[in-house]
């Protein structure tokens, strides 16, 4: 779950790590209001989920009201990368002296948290750690104790943090760490992390990404995001409690477990098809999910054949049928087809679709069989 | 012989009483395991269908003598459950729960080696382990595997079970099949597996299926060129999937340029492991190098 600038900022603020004062709006009479009411000059920046914002114009430093009006005006609905500014986040310009890097994230090969420091900041870390590895400092954290100040002095220390502001430095990692520990964060990632001319350390950025399974423990942080962007789709499946990722391709495809889902996806490419979403029905899916993910599937437009690739293990290849055919029935879908079910009950299920015959649906063995098949009836339907 | 699960095994199943735990439970019992106990606090002193509930883990493996734990309970509790069990002695701990926040199994991760290094955790969000004809600890469908010398290793569930059907097919069973599962921080990964079947003499080949995310692929194969002597045949899946979407498994999302299929596949195939491009390839190799 990834945060915008603002939301993770403010967690950032909650947690003793020095960020500017700001506030969020979403017009542009709200953004004027914000600017006034912070003191020029302000930065007003487009709240999207995309790098490269700078460069698509949205972000804009303001030092009068007429230059914060122009630039709300012209960042609010700016489409970056498919992704509509809908947010602006207005803060007082801050003065830069220095721009460092830090971050922490779960290393998954050693299995701890990872503390990335470097002085080189405001620009790719990805280009830094390539070209100039000795430049970012990288210490892993043992959980069991967490980042200490002692760790966190000595990682600013080596990765060259200038001396009158190792310690700020320090404090800010330790903030860091703390945020991503205590909000069940991924990832904590300030790029750039300025020093001031007044010598503070301050955070510029924020770049969080929170683990949707730990929401539980964190209710107030459920509506983060940027569900205004998200997909349509995407949104009403994650309510029903399904998986479902949009693709760009034309072919809908659903199966039972996301490794199976994967293959199958990489399977229709290999046949030269291209496959519209990922839908994973999950395990032990009854009639009622499946019609439930076969709307899911036609509610994309693009969907020019569908495939159902399902081998039942907790699943019931009968179910399934039976979940297909009551979907038919209410959905009267325009598109083909392709049903491979194999695993329990696979003899059942077949034939509850045969006496069904239900129109446009073709019957498969094999996944590759599947595969090759949906993705003739794509091509057919152009 | 078989990895991990086999005839010495005593297993309980904390969470038993749920309706999955208490349905998979009954299905290990049937298919052959043995099945000495189950954990509850609230129904301590009862039984599912003869098996004794349990009040902790403590107890249970002090009166049972239960030495597999198997993990079913909601995944705010899991990790602390299956820690329970380490502290109680269970040698090997299956956690079947899928949900855990990647924070918990962290932890769980580090104290169990700091404090029971002794304690295999297997999971979570694993289908479990299966050794046909001996033992089925998790939610995989037996019925279709049979005793044979084809060791699989994975992340996925069903695709494991697409995969192992396709060599049942041809005629091939399985020493056993581990799920790791697909979350970030399993408790076994790929090479811990793997040097396992390399030691089992039933294993005569290894399937690993690996998926996008993290780089445990990567470290199996540096692994296999210098370790194992048996062959190999891997496959990966989500060559299709966007960077940054999460595809169904926590662990399974493409990090910028990190975690590709592609980089997967390329690893493993540099160190001389073949990978299939579909699972029925998959089949067809291992098949090709057993002599079928």
């Amino acid at each position: 779950m990834d945060l915008l600038e603002y939301q993770g900022k403010q967690l950032f603020g909650r947690h003793g790590l020095a960020v500017s004062d700001g506030k969020a709006v979403t017009t542009v009479d709200d953004a004027v209001a914000a600017a006034n009411e912070i003191g020029y000059p302000v930065v007003v920046k487009a709240q999207v989920l995309i790098g490269g914002r700078g460069k698509a114009g949205g972000v804009k430093l303001a030092s009068n009201e007429d230059e914060a009006r122009e630039h709300a005006t012209n960042i609010l609905g700016l489409d970056i990368k498919g992704h509509i500014v809908r947010t602006l986040w207005i803060e007082h310009a801050s003065d830069i002296a220095t721009e460092y890097y830090a971050s922490v994230l779960l290393d998954r090969s050693a299995k701890k948290p990872l503390v990335m420091f470097s002085v080189e900041g405001g620009v790719d870390i990805e280009q830094v750690a390539e070209e100039t590895p000795e430049k970012l400092i990288k210490e892993n954290v043992d959980p069991l104790v967490g980042l200490t100040r002692e760790q966190a002095l000595d990682i600013a220390k080596k990765g060259g943090a200038d001396e009158d502001v190792v310690e700020g430095v320090a404090d800010a990692l330790v903030a860091l760490y703390e945020v991503w520990i205590e909000e069940d964060a991924s990832l904590t990632e300030i790029n750039p992390l300025i020093v001031t001319p007044d010598r503070k350390v301050k955070a510029l950025d924020a770049k969080v990404t929170l683990d949707g399974n730990a929401l539980f423990r964190h209710p107030e942080n459920a509506d983060l995001g940027d569900s205004a962007n998200a997909d349509p789709i995407e949104l009403q499946a994650k309510e029903q409690g399904v998986t479902y990722v949009k693709l760009d391709g034309d072919i809908g495809i659903m199966g039972n477990g996301a490794g199976l889902v994967m293959s199958t996806l990489d399977v229709v490419a290999q046949y030269g098809g291209s496959p519209a979403n990922f839908l994973d029905a999950g395990g032990g899916s009854d009639a009622a999910k499946v019609k439930q993910a076969i709307e899911l599937i036609l509610a994309n437009d693009q969907v020019k054949a569908v495939l159902l690739n399902i081998f039942g293990g907790i699943t019931r290849c009968d179910e399934v049928a039976n979940g297909l055919v009551a979907a038919f029935a209410d959905l009267k879908p325009s598109v083909p087809f392709v049903v491979r079910l194999d695993g329990t009950n696979d003899v059942a299920g077949r034939k509850i679709l045969e006496e069904a015959a239900l129109p446009n649906v073709h019957a498969a063995t094999t996944m590759d069989g599947a595969a090759e098949q949906v993705v003739a009836l794509a091509k057919g339907s152009n | 012989m078989s990895i991990l699960v086999g005839n010495d095994t005593k297993l309980a199943v904390a969470g038993i009483t749920g309706r999955e735990g208490s349905f998979h439970t009954l299905n290990n019992r049937s298919y052959g395991t043995n099945v000495v106990g189950g954990i509850n606090p609230k129904k301590a002193g009862e039984n599912v269908e003869g098996i004794p509930v349990f009040a902790d883990w403590q107890t249970c493996v002090a009166e049972s003598g239960a030495n597999t734990a198997m993990i079913f309970v909601p995944p705010p509790f899991a990790a602390q459950s299956a820690l329970e069990a380490a502290q109680a002695g269970c040698e090997l701990v299956v956690i079947i729960t899928e949900g855990i926040p990647a924070h918990d199994e962290l932890k769980l991760y580090n104290t169990i080696k700091r404090d029971h290094p002794n304690t295999r955790v297997v999971g979570p969000n694993c289908p479990g382990i299966l050794s046909p004809g001996k033992a089925n600890v998790g939610i995989i469908p037996a019925s279709f595997f049979k005793e044979g010398n084809v060791g699989v290793v994975s992340r996925s569930g069903t695709l494991t079970y697409q995969i192992g059907n396709e060599l049942a097919q041809a005629g091939f069973g399985n020493s056993s099949i581990v799920g790791i599962g697909g979350d970030p921080v399993p408790g076994s990964s790929f090479v811990d597996i793997i040097e396992l079947f390399e030691q089992d003499e039933q294993t005569e080949l290894i399937v690993l299926s690996g998926e996008i995310g993290g780089s445990a692929e990567e470290e199996a194969a540096e692994y296999i060129a210098a370790n194992v002597s048996k062959p190999v045949v891997g496959y990966i899946a989500g060559f299709t999937a966007p960077a940054g979407k999460q595809m169904g498994h926590a662990g399974a999302i493409v990090s910028g340029s990190a975690g590709t299929a592609a980089a997967k596949a390329e690893a493993l195939e540099g160190k001389g492991v073949r990978v299939g491009r579909t699972p029925t390839q998959v089949a067809k190799i291992a098949m090709e190098i057993l002599g079928a």
